[in-house]
């Protein structure tokens, strides 16, 4: 937490925004732009790792590749370059998911783009939740929803999938649209929720709830055994 | 594994796997009050100003209600708004997207202004599930009873009775929201057992359910006919006729400018004070969860309840530290993990109440029984390989993908080696006292999710919390328009700050005049001091 604790003796050479900086071994990137001064606002949502607001790029010392990263979650290592990326810029269907029709074709309303993918995989590589992304965009366009739903579960929205993507399409709102679309309109209502919304509907808790709320303080705590 | 990472493990002891003794209602009453956060005398203040007081606190929680504005005097206000609304929300966590899609559905003009993107939140780290009776032989009722017995009794019956009887209505409404629940083969929502209840009643999207929640959530928002302004908190409140609340002054956090919004209703839902860093612990909730909407309404004269009761998980990360206050899930306990201190003993039973372990863990730390960290923390070893061996090698990577995953990212596998834990700070027990429609003590000021109290009493059941986000936000986003419809046109020109002069005025008068920190922080400042 306090990012001036002596628990890291070890410093670390790395570079962030182009600057070169000495930081503790061990910290994660966020916690070496905090050692070094940064106010990060953009690019921080819950330090755990879920909402995917810390998307960053990265490369190693003597190493051509690219690398990417969610900042909250990896740790430097000497000879590290990074850079966040604050906001990547994706396009999103405009669409109300009640009033789809015939989800599978609409798809390509929405989001024509998903059938021009070239199979390169990078999206796949570079997918910081280890998702197959490529093959959720093909499962989207064969209308196999069940599987994207499967498949991208994890998806934390970080958009480093668009940054990569040769076709420029934004695979991770294309499985957003398949999920939501498999869970409104394919599945069948769950059973045990509908039976207990009608009988909610037809008041049978109502009584009882209503003989609990009459009752004073203390024979409430008593009826509900409240351990004092 | 790094060095630091290595060495740590060098050393541990021999886990000795005969189970503790268990605990006496008497034992557990006093051990509770011996060591959990909330019943201890040290670190505590009075509140002196205000509506609340007199009433004993965490010193963090004096300071963010006694604190002066961040706005200096004299507070002038612009000729005109730079918006006028009939519903503000303040909030883009779980209970201000819900207020603000269905306002907005009403036709009302609705403005969300939220402190970092729409769903960087506390809703969005959920991971173990919502509350909804239904299972069979389960009900609304019991519901009812395992709440208000976990909440110690101090719970607004009225609120939990709107809680357990609507909660189901809004589970479908997230169903047709196209939110993915776990189904079981016969195409019910599987129901899992949670702590504190009689029956299994969690439904949940494997470990990630908040996040399917904010996926699809802040999707239908960001479509919906709702104007949103995110990096823009409110920093204070504006002050109508009659002491009614008449909108918000938002701070721009790019341009550092203030935005002044006139509105006809202000629904507050600005979530949990986690970052507060009570008490010096860790904390579970995002890097925006600090106060202000508690805050901001207290100056208005608004009042609190329990603002002396939180929630401290008792399994966080401690090492390594940069993992600090990370949650691991009850369920891991549930399934067979075990806690065992420095001398290689467990010490308490890891399926009693979260308050109870939370508790132990601290006792057995304070008496020189924990294990020290390189930083100079302490903590206890939790085992997860027990349940491998029990379940069967694999389980642990089945059950827990998110742990194993986030673990292994710091060098520790948790398969093979215990994680090192710490109660950590996590939710806000109370909260701005409300009714079932959202109202606080200030008129046209609304309230909704964690930012508000009563409903979990004193201690809150895994679960409620997100149920109660929808069930809440729902009602507080439709009141909002109908108040709104109802109120009587004021002119801009009856708008201002007065609250905050006079609040600061009863502040310099108790305390002669001393300074008094500035708030809301909006953010905590982890930079290093001398950087
Ligand atoms: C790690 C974790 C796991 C959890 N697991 C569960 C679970 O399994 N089940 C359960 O029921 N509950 C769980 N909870 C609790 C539950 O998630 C929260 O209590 C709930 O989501 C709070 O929702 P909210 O909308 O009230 O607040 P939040 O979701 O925190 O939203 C508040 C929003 O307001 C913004 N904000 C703050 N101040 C301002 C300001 N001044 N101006 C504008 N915006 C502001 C915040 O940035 C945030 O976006 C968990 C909490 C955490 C942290
Ligand atoms: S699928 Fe794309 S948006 Fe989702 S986590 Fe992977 S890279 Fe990020
Ligand atoms: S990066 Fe784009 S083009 Fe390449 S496989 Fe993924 S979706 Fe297809
Ligand atoms: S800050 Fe949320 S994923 Fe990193």
């Amino acid at each position: 937490m306090d990012t001036s604790q002596k628990e890291h003796e070890t410093m670390v050479h790395v570079s962030i925004n182009g600057r070169e900086y000495d930081v503790p071994a061990g910290s994660t990137m966020v916690q070496a732009m905090w050692y070094t001064g940064h106010e990060v606002i953009h690019g921080i949502g819950c330090l755990g790792g879920v909402c995917g607001a810390c998307a960053t790029v990265y490369r190693m010392k003597g190493d051509f590749r690219l690398r990417n990263a969610l900042a909250c979650q990896t740790l430097v290592q000497d000879g590290m370059s990074f850079s966040m990326l604050d906001s990547y810029p994706i396009q999103r269907a405009h669409y109300d998911v009640a009033s789809l029709t015939d989800p599978k074709e609409e798809l390509f309303t929405f989001y024509p783009e998903s059938a021009t993918c070239r199979n390169c995989n990078a999206c796949t590589e570079v997918c910081p939740q280890g998702i197959d992304v490529r093959d959720s965009v093909w499962r989207a366009n064969f209308g196999d929803f069940k599987a994207v739903a499967e498949l991208t579960m994890s998806c934390v929205m970080c958009g480093l999938c668009v940054s990569r993507c040769i076709a420029e399409m934004a695979p991770h709102e294309i499985a957003l649209y398949a999920r939501r679309a498999y869970g409104a309109k394919e599945l069948p209502f769950p059973t045990n929720l509908r039976t207990r919304l009608g009988e909610i509907e037809k008041g049978i808790f109502s009584k009882e709830m209503d003989r609990l709320l009459a009752l004073s303080p203390e024979e409430l705590k008593k009826e509900c055994e409240v351990k004092s | 594994m790094s060095d630091l990472v290595d060495s740590f493990y060098a050393h541990m002891p021999e886990f000795d796997e005969t189970p503790p003794s268990a605990l006496s209602p008497e034992e557990r009453a006093s051990l509770l009050k011996s060591f959990y956060p909330d019943y201890r005398p040290e670190g505590k203040a009075t509140i002196r100003v205000g509506p609340n007081a007199g009433t004993v606190v965490p010193e963090e929680v004096a300071t963010l209600l006694e604190s002066r504005s961040r706005i200096e005097g004299p507070r002038l206000i612009p000729d005109h708004p730079d918006r006028d609304v009939d519903v503000l929300i303040i909030g883009g966590g779980g209970a201000g997207i819900t207020a603000a899609l269905h306002a907005s559905e009403k036709g009302a003009s609705v403005l969300l202004a939220t402190k970092l993107r729409v769903g960087d939140s506390n809703t969005v780290m959920a991971e173990g599930g919502i509350q909804s009776a239904l299972g069979e032989g389960d009900s609304p009722v019991d519901h009812f009873r395992d709440t208000f017995r976990g909440g110690h009794g101090a719970n607004d019956p009225a609120l939990l009775s709107v809680l357990v009887q609507e909660g189901p209505q809004m589970v479908e409404w997230l169903i047709s929201r196209g939110i993915l629940f776990d189904r079981d083969p016969q195409g019910n929502l599987s129901l899992r057992k949670g702590g504190g209840t009689s029956r299994p009643r969690l439904i949940s999207a494997k470990d990630y359910t908040g996040l399917e929640l904010i996926r699809v959530l802040k999707e239908d928002v960001v479509n919906a006919p709702v104007e949103i302004l995110e990096f823009s908190p409110a920093v204070e409140l504006l002050q109508g006729p009659g002491g009614a609340c008449a909108g918000a002054v938002l701070w721009d956090l790019d341009s550092r400018k203030y935005l002044y919004v006139k509105a006809r209703t202000v629904i507050l839902a600005t979530g949990g004070t986690g970052r507060l860093h009570l008490g010096g612990f860790a904390t579970s909730n995002h890097f925006g969860a600090t106060g202000d909407g508690l805050c901001m309404a207290y100056r208005m004269g608004a009042k609190l309840v329990h603002i002396d009761s939180f929630q401290y998980h008792p399994t966080g990360v401690i090492f390594p530290s940069e993992m600090a206050g990370m949650l691991i899930t009850e369920a891991v306990r549930g399934a067979g993990a075990r806690m065992y201190n420095r001398l290689g003993r467990r010490f308490v039973n890891e399926l009693e109440t979260r308050d109870v372990v939370a508790s132990a863990i601290i006792r057995e730390c304070s008496e020189g029984r924990g294990v020290p960290t390189p930083s100079g923390a302490s903590g206890v070893y939790l085992d997860l390989a027990s349940i491998d061996r029990e379940a069967g090698e694999g389980t642990v990577l089945k059950r827990f993908p998110n742990i194993v995953k986030l673990m292994t990212r710091h060098q520790v596998d948790p398969t093979r080696f215990p994680i090192l834990v710490y109660p950590t700070l996590h939710y806000q027990n109370g909260g701005l006292q409300t009714d079932p429609n959202g109202h606080t003590s200030i008129s046209n000021l609304l309230v909704a999710g964690e930012a508000s109290g009563g409903l979990h009493g004193t201690n809150r059941l895994m679960g409620n919390s997100l149920l109660e986000l929808f069930v809440f936000g729902r009602r507080a986003g439709l009141e909002a328009v109908k108040e709104s419809r109802e109120r009587a046109p004021f002119s801009w020109k009856e708008v201002s700050m007065a609250h905050v002069d006079h609040f600061e005025q009863a502040l310099a008068r108790e305390f002669e005049g001393a300074d008094r920190p500035m708030a809301p922080t909006l953010f905590p400042d982890y930079r290093r001091k001398d950087s």
